[in-house]
């Protein structure tokens, strides 16, 4: 019988893990550690429902409603002098939950602290879109929806970004391929020559050990090769492949060991 | 943006379009030799003026952190190096940190100098291959050859190092591969010492130019609200008067042992990020000094080590490796299995040369990330163009792309 395979999650895995192996857990310490982020909490918390929220590496981790996350970056960025966001994105729990977990990674240049703003989202949720308060999210936005599908209300230009407009499917998702899917594999026969080319122009060569022209036997028949496929009847003619003209190459001078100058040191 | 009325005044000014809408859209790139790579630039203008622009990226994209999922941590090295190939080691260095610290773990003090060394030399590398680029899309041929003379030497330093010219993988996590080789403090040391008459003669061919002048002041200047808000970071912010540097404001390694300036402008525009460049490339010089110091101080108090002791997580010396079963085993598995970090989640910045580079990875204890988000900082400085380009001229787009010095390696990962 063949090995069962989840598909919710085709990236690799471990092909070894130990029965009793339990993984170890970064560490995490009390929001009240660190003064000042104390005080970003509770600001935060006299204004939005705060679900959990911890330091972690030091920087501070804040989970918080989906619905929120306009108004507390607004918070965040006005009273609380976080005025960059440094990044956003996704991570897909899809085979998990069923849940996107969103992370807006947040600086502050005064305080020379960072804040990791998290929520998460059901499958086919939309996201609140924070364009309007950091342009850099426009740019980011339209990277999660890209790579995740995960779309942003109220962006002023919802389009791919890195993946060509006509690509389907969303590459960073658990359920995507490494290698790419079908139409990965087509994208670009299809769309130069049409489905119809695809039995003439065959896959895509992905095997960069292959060889094309001599199989591998004739590795070691070096000037005698045939072509692939043909017998060997032990006539062949020799024919030397040379990379250096006969006559010598225009301008270029044939290396002469006595009269050339080895450079030690190429800043004399 | 104001421009100074005798400067740009385009040749055909007496020439006026008479249809309702005279709106004419360029496509730059993205094959165009000033676009630093694959940018594609959308361009909708009005006589020579832009009125809107629309960056395309996505034409370098490979997929780095789909990459990233399914390869253990060390197989994940080389791969950052094809991001900033302008300074590989600084992407390298990057990742490395952010491992370290998800997993917890202490580098030695020489590994950390020669970490420091190999990240400066490539600021150095970067900053000259900037200015050879920026220098040569104005038109500033000399400078172009200049800079990238400069550059070969420490190229050849670093060759010399880890035998590669442009995708070093010259860190590893936990420290460095290898000791630095017995001409590398000599040669820097020469090279280090030509340094401040080289910059010296880019300033006298540039700084008073007339040509490099109209490219350059008043234009592309980016105002603090703009840069903070498109998230710049590096050089693009401090010349828009945030005097922000990861150096020294959140060190890594051994970054507050050292001295060094942070400098800034107030200015905002190209002229403004020329300078910093320049000066950014003195200071580099100064780190430098201080770390061959600090290397030497190492060799004489013995310490060898250079990379970190976690037999969790990092193999152990080939010396023990050769001689210890133990160590083997581990070796073996580390290779083969790749390490587990705990489960958590680290996001760690650097100063590369561009700016802001960060590592976010999320590990849910298994040998490969489970998320793993590289944060370029070219990403957003190619973003910026949206907003900065409206109101300029079309020659004013090659020296913004310029100064902005983006690489496509790492917008589009």
């Amino acid at each position: 019988m063949r090995a069962y395979k989840p598909k919710d999650n085709v990236q690799a895995k471990a092909y070894y893990t130990d029965r009793y192996y339990v993984a170890p857990q970064v560490p995490k310490q009390d929001v009240a550690s660190d003064e000042v982020f104390a005080a970003d909490l509770e600001a935060i918390k006299a204004k939005f429902e705060v679900k959990d929220a911890y330091i972690q590496v030091g920087q501070m981790v804040v989970y918080i409603n989906p619905h929120d996350i306009y108004g507390v970056l607004e918070l965040m960025r006005d009273e609380l002098e976080y005025t960059q966001l440094s990044e956003m994105s996704a991570i897909d729990w899809l085979a998990k939950s069923n849940q996107f977990e969103i992370f807006y990674q947040m600086l502050s240049m005064t305080k020379r602290k960072r804040i990791r703003v998290k929520y998460f989202i059901e499958n086919g949720q939309a996201v609140d879109s924070v364009e309007k308060l950091f342009r850099s999210a426009d740019w980011a936005e339209r990277e999660m929806y890209d790579m995740f599908g995960i779309e942003a209300n109220g962006h002023p230009f919802m389009k791919r970004i890195l993946m060509p407009y006509d690509w389907q499917g969303h590459p960073l998702l658990k359920t995507y391929p490494l290698e790419g899917d079908e139409f990965a594999a087509w994208y670009e026969v299809d769309k130069i020559y049409g489905k119809e080319a695809r039995d003439i122009i065959g896959p895509e060569l992905r095997d960069t050990a292959r060889v094309d022209r001599y199989d591998s036997e004739r590795f070691a028949r070096l000037g005698f090769e045939v072509p692939k496929g043909t017998e060997i009847t032990g006539n062949e003619e020799r024919h030397v492949e040379s990379y250096q003209e006969e006559g010598g190459v225009f301008l270029i001078k044939k290396y002469d060991k006595e009269s050339s100058v080895v450079i030690d040191d190429p800043q004399r | 943006m104001a421009q100074v009325k005798n400067r740009l005044t385009p040749f055909f000014e007496n020439i006026t379009f008479e249809r309702d809408d005279n709106e004419l859209i360029l496509n730059f790139g993205p094959q165009h030799p000033s676009a630093h790579g694959q940018l594609r630039l959308m361009l909708h203008l009005q006589q020579e003026q832009i009125v809107k622009a629309h960056p395309d990226v996505g034409y370098l994209h490979r997929g780095m952190e789909k990459m990233a999922e399914n390869m253990i941590y060390n197989e994940f090295m080389p791969t950052t190096d094809r991001m900033d190939y302008i300074a590989s080691s600084s992407n390298n260095y990057g990742f490395a940190l952010a491992v370290e610290k998800l997993i917890g773990v202490e580098v030695p003090r020489r590994a950390k100098v020669i970490r420091m060394m190999l990240l400066e030399i490539n600021r150095l590398m970067s900053h000259l291959f900037w200015l050879a680029t920026t220098a040569l899309d104005i038109g500033a041929m000399t400078v172009f050859l200049y800079a990238f003379r400069e550059r070969e030497y420490l190229m050849d330093i670093i060759e010399g190092y880890c035998g590669a010219r442009l995708t070093h993988a010259a860190i590893r996590i936990g420290g460095v591969p290898l000791d630095i080789q017995d001409s590398f403090l000599h040669q820097l040391r020469v090279f280090l010492n030509k340094l401040p008459q080289n910059i010296k003669d880019y300033e006298d061919l540039l700084d008073s130019n007339r040509i490099w002048l109209m490219r350059m002041e008043e234009v592309g200047t980016i105002s603090t609200e703009m840069a903070l808000s498109w998230g710049c970071t590096g050089p693009m912010l401090r010349a828009s008067g945030v005097a922000w540097d990861i150096r020294k404001e959140e060190p890594y390694e051994l970054y507050d042992e050292v001295e060094f300036r942070v400098p800034y402008s107030d200015k905002g525009d190209n002229f403004a990020r020329y300078r910093i460049y320049m000066e950014e490339m003195r200071e580099s010089a100064k780190i430098l000094y201080q770390c061959i110091d600090m290397y030497e101080k190492c060799v004489k108090d013995g310490e060898t080590e250079l990379m970190a002791h976690a037999p969790k997580y990092i193999s152990a010396p080939k010396l023990d490796i050769m001689t210890q079963n133990y160590s083997l085993m581990q070796h073996f598995v580390l290779v083969t299995q790749g390490m587990r970090p705990p489960v958590g989640e680290v996001y760690v910045a650097t100063e590369s040369p561009k700016g802001e580079l960060g590592f976010y990875i999320y590990s849910d204890g298994g040998p490969y990330p489970y998320r793993l988000k590289l944060r370029a900082p070219s990403f957003w400085h190619t973003g910026i163009l949206t907003d900065l380009l409206p109101g300029h001229y079309i020659p004013d787009v090659v020296s913004i792309i310029g100064t902005t010095n983006i690489v496509f390696g790492e917008v589009d990962r």
